[in-house]
């Protein structure tokens, strides 16, 4: 498969952001998660769980609810405001101040018409919701404490508010409160006196109330009547999170242990209907807090501190020994942080409110495969870039010569240019088109002398950069009416073409010099991960989130016969049972045939002389492959040789010395930077 | 087992009483448990054995109660058959006659539920013929491939259903729909099922794990959506569980002999009873929840109030891993004496099958972790007398240098037990290989020899008392080294002394030394064909002229020590030889193609008196010879070596077996018949005085007629027709009414016993009713 001088780096500090809260929107399917440092995203449960959408936060702005109304996403947070996000240009559309100080939760009724949010303030305020805003509508009757959480019933007349030391129901069309249930505090903890907070109701359709609280109960009450009918202590700490399924069959609890309980509502004999709620399963995925949880139709997918969105197929809902069952954990965002100058040897780390600029290190020396070099130079960190404002970094890019350098919010797009020679200089280009506001994604052409970047309804502005100059030259326009935004950009190298793709599917190719559209790909079922095109046979190379590989002959506009044969003979199971997405597609010029690719747990060469692998051959990882006899190791080459020493892969890519770069992020580190989790006694320490 | 003329080997006492889940009798106050080839009728309050239920050939795997009718038990066997028992009176009421052996048995009302040899789980109808012995015909195999171990299989609620777990598999039987589901959750690991219990009144299945998880299975009846809750508390295997009758508790135990009780529905809620003493093998329930019972490892059984608060302890003869001692018998309590707990010696009584105590010889606190070498008992000898026990204990670490102690105990009279007189750390530099005390019955000057490999013998004796200066409180004589012989640097692997203690006899590899203990000089080495000494034995009372050897190539040979020449030899494998102290008789096993012989001879004669082929599979590790306590009085040629005393033996399967003579069974049977026909009183303490005194009045009047109830009595009349408010304080009259009630002495000869259903169980053998009235003793009533 060639060798390879490998640069292996581990001092990308990626750190990801806890998670706070998650909704899911079973009609399109859609995950919406909320992270503690106020970015929303988007994962697309029918497609792989390919995280399609980022809006950045900024500071100061902690999303403590989320809520989907139809198609709609609102969040609310502690400044006091509920948000509408524009989830086509990836920004908030538009905050409303609700006047009743933090929102700790807020909750649409099934008919979507009527958004509740609780206060600090102990309110109930309802807003309306109207075809581009929301509207209040009405306080219902005030209470003393804050309102930790809200659950309506699901036919939208009653709503159970969870408060401290108590729930209480409220009748919605009058506004007054009906019952007041109340919460006992707990036992365990030395002090009675500390009041208890209702983290969380559910309201079933049969008035049942299902409450978790701070005294780590699960308390099960009858809504018609407002008496306990169980409780089940769960944990010395708190019970954080419900969730409840859409048949209403099951409810799952999130604590603060890092474990998710299942309860059930079955009947005792096997006869009869009378029907209870049991305590099932117990799910132990995390280390920390489970802050956020969704119970799907056939999973429990989790979130919490430890920064881990968990999805576990329930066993009894899927079938067994399929890809479906199997558990998924998305460490990593399915985009990419890292932006390389091939030429110029260079390292741009994106971080959420920084930049980091890198050389990378030296080494002449010569080795066997698998050799550890001397280093003659050290990596140096050679500029860390604060961001300006209080929004968060969407996207960077920098230029294949290391010579430009830019970055972007939802707010602004900013340009530098570099001088590393002798003395590190940092400029900014002060004077930017006007067209380059709103951008999600930015990338330099491979002789860095333009910059693209997508932009509002699935546009890609061309701009020309030149000696501290940036000048606008051309839009391009997507030939469809998609709306959708631009996730992908990928400059050919030779400069004649520009591939982008949305995440609505479509992949366009653009002529960069007539500034026109070349063609676009048949649009395939899944959204497209990573798109690239082939130096010097001009064909593009996309794959999917199903981790399908398509290439895509841009002179015959046309599937080349490789790809017809590998859809023919369809993808290997084993290529197809890994979870996570390929997030970079690279071509080694020495070797036109190779393809690579890499996701976080392995990265791939793809030999398109070779022939495509049987259903019944192993991946061997190529250090295995290499122990083996020769016979054997020809009888197991085809064309996906996997290599799998390196993992928590960022980023792999090829310099312009062959040199291949290769940003780990170990896992030991990201916990390393956790908080610690509550204290548990473990058995036999 | 093997017949012999009329001489057979039997199991008698000792036996496991842990192998299966006990029964708890319905009112709580009997316990039944499988125990060898029979079933043992334990007293829950008093911990007695109150009736054996004997009668199975082969070993009993499974006592249950029967449904229809508490006051009899089933119990099935090796043998083939299945035993219906009245246990409160020990009668045997319906044999069914099988082929196959059965695993163990399960009842669910008019069926009998067996495992048959091949892993299949049949059911069987029993045929209503008044009979007593029934073939039962009606067999259908309801599952198969189940487990061996009975505890994972259980009945649920009602019957209705029947959950079997094997290895990583689950089954779920229906009955009514006649439909069974099956799952395999578990991927591997360590999730393997250990046990089942199901909830009686819920449809909820518990499972115990290997990696010490319980799982509460609810909602199996659909083939996916079938859900479980875990319960984590034991660090390994769950051995046992069991729910109470209401279901509102889940008793649990395993390796770390702890009982868990897990309240039904709030888990978190638990308790425990610790330190029981050993590992957790069985728990159950009394049918009123009023106790529960546990099994351990050391073969007892722990009866446990339901307040969880232990009121009885069933010991039975615990058998470690290896019996390191040997069998020796306390020549004062005629006791068998080996290994018992770590680091105990047990003292057991034969004759009562009982465990008499536990002598801790170690004195450290033993403690459990797998891979810790600890102090172990390894030799132990008595003296003539029983005054003194010589103990050696040793501990083998890796890495350390062997310890060793010597341990002399004397026996102390006031406290009837043996307290430490004498301890020797490293009395040697090597293992020892034997021991024993001088035979002579003169304590004050006996004599202990202590071979070991370090190529030495010593001999110790008990010291003059210790002159002090009057200042120190006295001391009585401690035992010290009075010699150390040696012979040409050889390893000593046996020693004995000659009956009247004048000769030691030593064997060095090859050469076997004869001293004398008083001089400690060396009077001479016989020669011996090549091959290391195996046993030494001098002979007894007549023979005692003779010492016999065995050695490992082969050959047993007899010297006659007044001749100082080999009398005779022949070519025999004999792995132990052993003799009779009370008789000339010795005993030789010798072990052939995996199973083991034995020859019962006298060394002057030339003919054995008595042989046996095959008397057990595998080896015989240790045998003794008992002395009976009622001399038999056979006069079989081939039984009369039997008549002093009996022979145990110790086979490597850790099965104590012994023989017994056709003479001695009859008895044993007849006196168990006999307490089948005039006693209905559990054989207790208590029935021997009252009993008798009951025997006495019933011989002589057989034809007495019902005494009339006390009616009559003036007082009684008064009390019954005055009007109520009238009559005088209930204190006053509860003395007059008491009074009426006792008889006199002179009218104590018309008293009578009547009872209807005399015991001919073969005109009537379902039921069990049984009245009797005691007009003058309010003894014992039963309800049926």
């Amino acid at each position: 498969m060639g060798e390879f001088k490998v640069h292996r780096i581990r001092f990308f500090n990626h750190m990801p952001s806890a998670i706070r809260v998650m909704a899911f929107n079973s009609h399109t399917e859609r995950l919406v998660v909320a992270r503690a440092d106020g970015a929303v995203e988007i994962f697309n449960f029918a497609d792989n769980y390919y995280q399609e959408k980022v809006i950045p936060g900024r500071d100061g702005k902690a999303v403590e609810a989320l809520c989907w109304v139809g198609r709609r996403l609102f969040s609310a947070g502690l400044d006091g405001e509920i948000t509408e996000y524009d989830l086509e240009n990836l920004r908030p559309r538009n905050s409303m101040e609700a006047y009743g100080g933090p929102i700790w939760t807020i909750s649409s009724n099934s008919q979507g018409t009527l958004l509740a949010a609780g206060c600090e303030d102990g309110t109930v305020k309802m807003f309306e919701v109207l075809e581009d805003r929301i509207q209040f509508q009405r306080n219902l009757s005030r209470q003393k404490g804050r309102i930790i959480s809200l659950s309506w019933h699901p036919t939208g007349s009653q709503i159970a508010a969870g408060m401290l030391d108590m729930i209480k129901i409220f009748d919605a069309e009058t506004g007054h409160a009906t019952h007041r249930l109340l919460v006992e505090r707990g036992l365990q903890r030395t002090s009675n006196s500390q009041e208890v907070v209702v983290w969380s109701v559910a309201f079933l359709s049969d008035h049942t109330i299902i409450s978790g609280d701070s005294a780590g109960k699960v308390q099960i009450w009858d809504g018609i009547t407002g008496t306990l009918v169980r409780t089940h202590l769960l944990t010395k700490w708190d019970v954080l999170v419900l969730a409840v399924s859409p048949d209403e069959s099951s409810v799952i609890a999130g604590t603060s242990e890092g474990t998710v309980v299942q309860f059930q509502f079955i009947s005792s004999t096997v006869d009869q209907q009378d029907k209870q709620w049991v305590r099932t399963r117990t799910f132990k995925s995390h280390s920390h807090d489970v802050r956020a949880l969704v119970h799907t139709d056939t999973a429990v997918v989790s979130g919490g501190v430890d920064t881990q969105l968990v999805v576990r197929p329930l066993l009894d809902k899927v079938e067994k020994n399929t890809q479906e069952s199997a558990m998924r954990k998305i460490i990593f965002p399915h985009r990419n942080l890292v932006s390389c100058a091939k030429k110029a040897g260079l390292l741009l780390f994106q971080f959420s409110d920084h930049l980091e600029l890198w050389r990378l290190g030296e080494s002449d020396g010569n080795g066997k495969p698998g050799d550890r070099l001397p280093v003659k130079r050290n990596p140096e960190k050679l500029i860390q870039l604060k961001r300006k404002g209080e929004d968060n970094i969407c996207c960077s890019a920098l230029s294949p010569c290391g010579g430009w350098l830019a970055y972007a919010t939802v707010s602004s797009v900013r340009l530098y240019r570099l001088q590393l020679d002798n003395n590190i200089s940092i400029n900014k280009v002060s004077k930017l088109p006007k067209e380059l506001n709103s951008v999600h994604q930015l990338s330099f052409s491979s002789d860095s002398s333009k910059l693209f970047a997508s932009s509002i309804l699935s546009s890609v502005i061309v701009a020309s950069v030149k000696e501290l100059e940036c000048k606008y030259l051309h839009t391009f326009k997507p030939p469809s009416d998609s709306r959708q935004p631009v996730h992908l950009l990928s400059p050919s190298e030779d400069g004649n073409w520009l591939a982008t793709a949305n995440t609505g599917g479509e992949i366009h190719v653009f002529d960069v010099h007539k500034l026109k559209l070349h063609c676009s790909v048949p649009v395939c079922g899944s959204c497209p991960t990573a798109v690239s095109i082939h130096p010097f046979s001009c064909s593009l190379v996309s794959v999917h989130a199903d981790q399908q590989i398509f290439e895509f002959s841009l002179k015959q506009k046309e599937f080349t016969a490789w790809s017809r044969k590998l859809q023919k003979q369809g993808m290997h199971p084993l290529w197809l049972q890994r979870d996570a997405p390929i997030t970079r597609v690279t071509f080694n010029p020495n070797n036109p045939t190779h393809i690579l690719l890499h996701d976080t747990s392995m990265f791939c060469i793809v030999d398109q002389i070779l022939p495509l692998p049987e259903e019944k051959t192993r991946f061997y990882n190529q250090s295995v492959l290499q122990s083996l006899s020769l016979g054997e190791r020809l009888r197991n080459s085809h064309a996906f040789k996997v290599y799998r020493n390196f993992q928590n892969l960022l980023c792999v890519d090829l310099m312009e010395d062959h040199s291949l770069v290769v940003v780990e992020r170990p896992l030991l580190d990201i916990v390393s930077q956790l908080p610690a989790p509550v204290q548990q006694k473990k058995f036999a320490t | 087992m093997v017949e012999y003329g009329d001489i057979r080997v039997v199991y008698r006492g000792g036996s496991k009483i842990n192998f299966r889940k006990p029964v708890i009798s319905n009112d709580s106050r009997f316990l039944l448990c499988a125990s060898g080839e029979s079933v043992k009728v334990f007293s829950s309050v008093t911990e007695e054995c109150v009736h054996e239920l004997r009668g199975h050939t082969g070993q009993v795997t499974g006592v249950l109660l029967r449904p229809s009718n508490h006051l009899q038990v089933y119990s099935c066997s090796t043998d083939g058959t299945v035993r219906l028992w009245d246990f409160t009176d020990g009668i045997l009421v319906r044999v069914k006659n099988e082929k196959g052996t059965f695993r163990t048995l399960v009842v669910k009302q008019v069926c009998v539920f067996v495992f048959a040899e091949l892993f299949q789980l049949v059911a069987v109808n029993l045929p209503q013929t008044p009979d007593q012995l029934v073939e039962a015909r009606d067999l259908s195999a309801v599952l198969s491939d189940v487990s061996s171990n009975p505890s994972t299989i259980a009945f649920g609620r009602g019957g209705e259903y029947l959950a079997s777990v094997n290895n990583l598999k689950m089954e779920i039987y229906f009955f009514k729909k006649n439909k069974s589901y099956r799952f395999e959750p578990f991927n591997g690991g360590k999730n393997t099922f250990t046990c089942i219990a199901c909830h009686p009144k819920d449809d909820c299945v518990a499972t115990g794990h290997d990696d010490g998880k319980i799982r509460l299975w609810r909602n199996f009846k659909q083939k996916k959506e079938y859900t479980y809750s875990t319960l984590h508390w034991h660090h390994s295997a769950v051995s046992s569980l069991c729910f109470t009758p209401e279901g509102t508790n889940l008793l649990s135990g395993g390796v770390e002999s702890v009982l868990v009780q897990w309240r039904y529905n709030q888990e978190n809620q638990k308790d425990f009873l610790p330190r029981l003493g050993a590992a957790i093998t069985h728990v159950t329930v009394s049918p009123d929840g009023a106790l529960f019972s546990t099994s351990h490892s050391d073969n007892k059984i722990t009866i446990i109030q339901s307040c969880v608060k232990v009121s009885a302890v069933i010991q039975g003869l615990v058998k470690g891993e290896n019996v390191t001692t040997g069998l020796l018998v306390d020549p004062r309590s005629k006791a068998l004496v080996l290994n018992g707990r770590p680091g105990h010696l047990q003292f057991y009584s034969l004759q009562r099958d009982k465990l008499l105590f536990h002598l801790d010889i170690v004195q450290q606190e033993y403690i459990h972790e797998a891979g810790l070498e600890q102090f172990e008992v390894v030799r132990a000898a008595f003296d003539a007398s029983g005054l003194w026990l010589a103990t050696v204990e040793e501990r083998k670490q890796k890495s350390a240098e062997l310890e060793l102690n010597l341990k002399l105990w004397s026996f102390d009279e006031q406290t009837q037990s043996f307290v430490l007189n004498t301890t020797v750390s490293a009395p040697h530099e090597a293992r020892i290989t034997a021991m024993c005390f001088s035979q002579a019955a003169d304590s004050q000057t006996t004599t202990l020899v202590s071979a070991s490999r370090d190529g030495h013998f010593k001999a110790w004796q008990l010291g003059l008392p210790a002159h002090t200066d009057g200042t120190q409180e006295y001391e009585g004589p401690s035992w010290s080294c009075d010699f150390v012989g040696a012979y040409h640097g050889l390893v000593p692997r046996c020693c004995c002394f000659s009956a009247d203690g004048s000769l030691l006899a030593v064997g060095f590899q090859e050469v076997v030394t004869v001293w004398n203990p008083t001089s400690w000089e060396l009077l001479t080495t016989l020669s011996q064909p090549p091959g290391d000494v195996r046993n030494l034995c001098f002979g007894q009372l007549s023979c005692s002229k003779y010492l016999l050897g065995s050695n490992n190539k082969k050959m047993v040979c007899c010297w006659n020590l007044l001749t100082c020449s080999l009398e005779w030899s022949t070519s025999m494998d004999v792995s132990l030889l052993l003799v009779d102290s009370r008789s000339e008789n010795m005993a030789a096993f010798c072990c052939q193609d995996g199973s083991t012989d034995l020859f019962v001879f006298k060394p002057s004669e030339p003919r054995p008196l008595f042989s046996q082929k095959a008397v057990c599979s595998g080896r015989v590790i240790h045998a003794v010879f008992t002395p009976r306590e009622v001399m038999l009085e056979s006069s079989e040629e081939s039984s009369q070596w039997l008549n002093r005393s009996q022979l145990y033996f110790l086979t490597e399967f850790m099965d104590l077996l012994t023989f017994s003579t056709k003479a001695e069974e009859e008895k044993l049977m007849a006196s168990s018949k006999q307490l089948v026909i005039d006693d209905t009183v559990a054989m207790t303490p208590f029935y021997l005085l009252l009993g008798k005194h009951r025997h006495e009045h019933l011989g002589n009047e057989e034809s007495a007629e019902r005494t009339p109830l006390p009616q009559s009595s003036v007082a009684i009349k008064e009390l019954l027709q005055t009007p109520a408010h009238v009559l005088p304080a209930t204190s006053f009259l509860c003395s007059m009414f008491a009074k009426s009630l006792l008889i006199s002495v002179t009218e104590t000869s018309r008293r009578v016993g009547h009872r209807f259903n005399l015991n001919n169980s073969d005109s009537d053998s379902n039921s069990s009713f049984r009245f009797r009235f005691f007009e003058d003793m309010t003894c014992f009533t039963r309800a049926s």
